[in-house]
C-alpha cells in the first residue's frame, strides 16, 4: 500500500446522496479504474460538507479544487481533465453568487464554511485539562494585558464598543451591565457565571465548559477587574459532572500559576472563583432566583429592580453573565472591538452557538455569525431534514420562545429579528420539526415542561399554565372546540402580562406562536377532530377495509384488548369503543387491510 | 509550578510551550509526531469515545507508532460521535467520524501508516479565528 497522489472526495451527506451523489461516486470509481489510475487516484466518500445547496460536491486533494453541483455524468470529465491532464473543469467550479466570479483558490472557498468559531475556538482543539495548551494558544494574554496595561473603564469601553450582548437569552449589552456594577459602590462585589442551562435540548454551555474551561475563567477574571469584584461564583447544575470536573481542574491550575488568587500578574488585583451547585431547576437560571439559590434560599425570582448589578448576591453588587458571554471576552480584547463588531448584524454582533437538534441530519453544536439565515443553519450546516421529510418548523428560545416556519427561513438571525418574527434568540437551543410533528402536541410538550418548572410563586404562572396545558390536552383528546383556541390565546396573553419573572412571562409563547403559525392544524383538531400529522392517538381511527380483508384472523389475535371480531375467512371489524389505538393489528396485517384515519 | 508574575512571564511560557509544540506529554520533537485528538465531551463519552481512546493508546504503542493521543472537548459533530482528529506531520488535520475499534484499526493501518484516506471523513466546515 502506498499513498495516492490525488484524492477525489465526494460528499456523502444525506442531501448530496439523495441528489445522485451515490451514483456520482460510483461513476468516479469506475472511471478511475477504467483509465488505469487505481494506483494514482482514490475516490473517498466523506461526511457532509455543510454546503448542501450546491451539492453534490466533489473536492479534489491536494490542490483543494472545489466542484459544485456535480452530476454523475460529469465523472468522466473530472477524471480525464483533472486527474489525467491536471486541468480544472471550469464549468463545475464554484461561482461567487454575487460577483459571478469563479473561485478557485481554497481561501476563497471560505463561503462554504459558514461557521465561525469564537466562543468555541478551542473546543475540540485543545486538551481542556491542560492550562499549558490554553496558554500556548494565547490564553490569559488578554487578562495580562487588561491587568497591566489598561484600566477598568478602558476595558469596559472595548466591550461596549464590540457590541457584545448577553448570550443567556435576554441579549442585554454586556459592557453596559459591567458599567452598572462598576458604578455601584460597595465593599464587596461578585461576578457570577450562569451555567444553569435549563432549556431542554440545549448543551452549548456544557460543551464550552467541558471543552475550554479556561476561556470562561479568564472572562470572569476580566469582568472582576472591570467591575471591582474580587470573588467569582459559577452556578452550575449538578447534572453536569464532567463540566464540573474540568472547571475544578482549570481553577486549580490557574491558582497554581497565580492566574487566580492574590496579586494576579503582580498587580494589586486579586480574584478567586468558587463553584455553587444547582439542582437543575429551570427557574434557577433566572438571575434573581439563581442568586437566592446560591444564598441557600428557595430558588424563587424576585422583582427587578433592584437589579443584581446594584443588589445581588448577599445584597452586594453582582454581575451575572452567561457561560458563552464570558467565553467571548478574551478574543474581543486580543483582536479588538472593531474585529468583533465587523461580524454580525447592525445590532447583534459576533457569533452565536446553537445546539442543533430534532429532525435534522447533522445534529450538533454550531457557531455561526449573527445574521446567518435559518435556512443556512438547517439546510446547509444541518444537512437538511432527516429522511428527506418536509421541514415544518423550528423552535428557538426553547420553552420561552416560539416556532418559526417556512416563511421565516430567510430572515437574518439576530436578537431583534427573532423577536419581530415572534420567537427569540434564547440561549441557543434549536429544535427542528418535520411534517410528522403535531403542533398541538409540541405546544403541550413545552407547556408540560413549564408547568413542572414553574416555581409557584405567582398565580398566573402556577395556575394559568396548568389550565393552558389542560386545554391542550382536551384538544388532543378530541374534546376541544373553537372557543378553546380562543381561551388559549386570551389566557396566554394574561399569563404573559401578569407573571413576575421571565419564565411565566414567556411560557405561553410556544403555544401562541403555534396557533398563529398553524391555525389550520388547530382547526383540524377541534372542528374535524383530526390530527393531520397522525400524532394525537385519541384522534386516530383504525378501520378494516372490507375489500382487502381475507379473514385470516391475524389482526384479531394481535389485538391486546380483543376489539376485533370476525369469523375465519370472513371480513373482520374493529370495535371503536374498545380500540386503544396501539396499531398492533396494522403491523400484523399482510394485506394492507387495516388503515388509520 | 512557577507562578506567572507578569505579562513577560506568561509570554515566555507561551513561547516555550509553543516551541515544544503544543501537545501532550512527550515533550521535545512534537512536530514529527502523529497527533491524535479524541473528542471527550459528555456526548462523545456517551457514544463510547473512552473505549476508543484506550484502544488507540494501546494499539499505537503496540504497533510502535510515535504518536500523542490527547482528549479534547466537543468538536461539534455530535451526529458522528465518537470523532477522532488525526494530524500527520506536514499534513492538514483529518477528522474521522463514527469511530469504533474496527475503524480505529483502519485509521492506524491505512491513514497513519500509509497516508490513505478512508471513507467517511468529515470535512471541516468552520472558519478558525486564530492562526
Ligand atoms: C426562566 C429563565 C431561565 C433562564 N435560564 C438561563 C440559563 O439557563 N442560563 C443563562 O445564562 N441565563 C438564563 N436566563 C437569563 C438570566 O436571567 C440572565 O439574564 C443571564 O444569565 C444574564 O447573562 P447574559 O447577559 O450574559 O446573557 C434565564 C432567564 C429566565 C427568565
Ligand atoms: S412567573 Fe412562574 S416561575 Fe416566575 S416567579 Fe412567577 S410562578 Fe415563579
Amino acid at each position: 500500500m502506498s499513498e495516492y497522489k490525488i484524492y477525489l472526495l465526494v460528499c456523502g451527506g444525506t442531501t448530496c446522496k439523495s441528489q445522485a451523489g451515490h451514483a456520482l461516486a460510483e461513476n468516479l470509481k469506475t472511471e478511475v479504474k477504467n483509465q488505469g489510475l487505481s494506483d494514482v487516484a482514490q475516490v473517498v466518500i466523506t461526511g457532509c460538507f455543510g454546503f448542501c445547496e450546491k451539492g453534490p460536491i466533489v473536492k479534489v486533494l491536494p490542490d483543494n479544487t472545489f466542484y459544485t453541483k456535480v452530476k454523475p455524468e460529469d465523472a468522466r470529465e473530472i477524471v480525464e481533465e483533472h486527474v489525467v491532464r491536471g486541468k480544472k473543469v471550469q464549468r463545475l467550479l464554484y461561482k461567487d453568487p454575487k460577483t459571478d466570479k469563479i473561485i478557485t483558490d481554497p481561501e476563497g472557498m471560505k463561503v462554504y464554511k459558514k461557521q465561525v468559531r469564537i466562543a468555541l475556538r478551542n473546543c475540540g482543539a485543545i486538551n481542556p485539562e491542560s492550562i499549558d495548551e490554553y496558554i500556548a494558544r494565547q490564553g490569559y494574554e488578554a487578562l495580562g494585558r487588561v491587568l497591566t496595561e489598561m484600566d477598568p473603564q478602558q476595558t469596559i469601553d472595548i466591550i461596549k464598543k464590540s457590541g457584545l450582548r448577553g448570550r443567556g437569552g435576554g441579549g442585554f449589552p454586556t459592557g453596559m451591565k459591567w458599567e452598572l456594577t462598576a458604578a455601584s459602590k460597595a465593599d464587596q462585589k461578585y461576578v457570577v457565571c450562569n451555567a444553569d442551562e435549563g432549556d431542554p435540548g440545549a448543551f452549548m454551555d456544557r460543551s464550552v465548559l467541558e471543552g475550554d474551561p479556561h476561556s470562561v475563567i479568564e472572562g470572569m477574571v476580566v469582568c472582576g477587574y472591570c467591575t471591582g469584584a474580587t470573588q467569582g461564583l459559577v452556578y452550575i447544575r449538578a447534572e453536569y459532572p464532567l463540566a464540573i470536573e474540568r472547571l475544578k481542574t482549570g481553577i486549580k491550575q490557574a491558582r497554581e500559576y497565580g492566574l487566580l488568587g492574590k496579586n494576579i500578574f503582580g498587580t494589586e488585583f486579586s480574584f478567586d472563583i468558587e463553584l455553587k451547585y444547582g439542582a437543575g431547576a429551570f427557574v434557577c437560571g433566572e438571575e434573581t432566583a439563581l442568586i437566592h439559590s446560591m444564598e441557600g434560599k428557595r430558588g424563587e425570582p424576585t422583582m427587578k429592580p433592584p437589579f443584581p448589578s446594584v443588589e445581588g448576591y448577599l445584597g452586594k453588587p453582582t454581575t451575572v453573565n452567561n457561560v458563552e458571554t464570558f467565553a467571548n471576552i478574551s478574543s474581543i480584547i486580543l483582536k479588538g472591538h472593531e474585529w468583533f463588531s465587523s461580524i454580525g448584524t447592525e445590532k447583534s454582533k459576533g457569533t452565536k452557538v446553537f445546539a442543533l437538534a430534532g429532525k435534522v441530519n447533522n445534529v450538533g453544536l454550531v457557531e455561526v455569525p449573527m445574521g446567518i439565515t435559518l435556512r443556512e443553519v438547517i439546510f446547509e450546516i444541518g444537512g437538511g431534514i432527516k429522511g428527506g421529510k418536509k421541514f415544518k418548523a423550528v423552535q428557538t428560545g426553547g420553552p420561552s420562545g416560539g416556532c418559526l416556519t417556512e416563511q421565516h427561513l430567510d430572515i437574518p438571525i439576530d436578537y431583534d429579528n427573532l423577536i419581530a418574527a415572534g420567537s427569540m434568540m434564547g440561549s441557543g437551543g434549536m429544535v427542528v420539526m418535520d411534517e410528522d410533528d403535531c403542533m398541538v402536541d409540541m405546544a403541550k410538550f413545552f407547556l408540560e415542561f413549564t408547568v413542572d418548572e414553574s416555581c409557584g410563586k405567582c398565580t398566573p404562572c402556577r395556575i394559568g399554565n396548568k389550565r393552558l396545558f389542560e386545554l391542550l390536552e382536551k384538544i388532543t383528546k378530541g374534546n376541544g372546540n373553537r372557543e378553546d383556541i380562543e381561551r388559549l390565546v386570551n389566557l396566554g396573553n394574561v399569563i404573559k402580562d401578569t407573571s413576575l419573572c421571565g419564565l411565566g412571562q414567556s411560557s405561553p409563547n410556544p403555544v401562541l406562536a403555534m396557533i398563529r403559525n398553524f391555525p389550520q392544524e388547530y382547526d383540524a383538531h377541534v372542528v374535524d377532530k383530526k390530527c393531520p400529522s397522525g400524532v394525537c392517538k385519541a384522534l386516530m381511527v383504525y378501520e378494516i377495509v372490507a375489500e382487502n380483508c381475507v379473514g385470516c384472523t391475524a389482526c384479531a389475535r394481535a389485538c391486546p384488548v380483543g376489539a376485533i371480531t370476525g369469523e375465519r375467512k370472513e371480513i373482520h371489524t374493529i370495535d371503536k369503543s374498545l380500540c386503544i389505538k396501539c396499531g398492533a393489528c396494522m403491523d400484523r396485517c399482510k394485506f394492507n387491510a387495516v388503515i388509520v384515519n | 509550578m512557577a507562578k506567572i508574575k507578569n505579562l513577560a512571564d506568561l509570554r515566555k511560557l507561551k513561547d516555550q510551550l509553543k516551541s515544544k509544540s503544543n501537545l501532550g506529554d512527550k515533550g521535545g520533537q512534537h512536530e514529527d509526531l502523529v497527533q491524535v485528538k479524541i473528542s471527550m465531551a459528555t456526548c462523545s463519552i456517551a457514544s463510547g469515545s473512552r473505549e476508543i481512546l484506550n484502544y488507540l493508546v494501546d494499539e499505537l504503542e503496540k504497533r510502535n507508532i510515535d504518536a500523542t493521543v490527547i482528549q479534547t472537548g466537543c468538536m461539534g459533530y455530535c451526529y458522528a460521535e465518537p470523532t477522532v482528529e488525526v494530524t500527520v506531520p506536514g499534513k492538514e488535520p483529518v477528522v474521522f467520524g463514527y469511530v469504533d475499534n474496527r475503524k480505529a484499526d483502519e485509521i492506524i493501518e491505512k491513514y497513519i501508516k500509509n497516508g490513505i484516506l478512508l471513507e467517511g471523513i468529515i470535512p471541516v466546515n468552520y472558519q478558525k479565528i486564530d492562526e
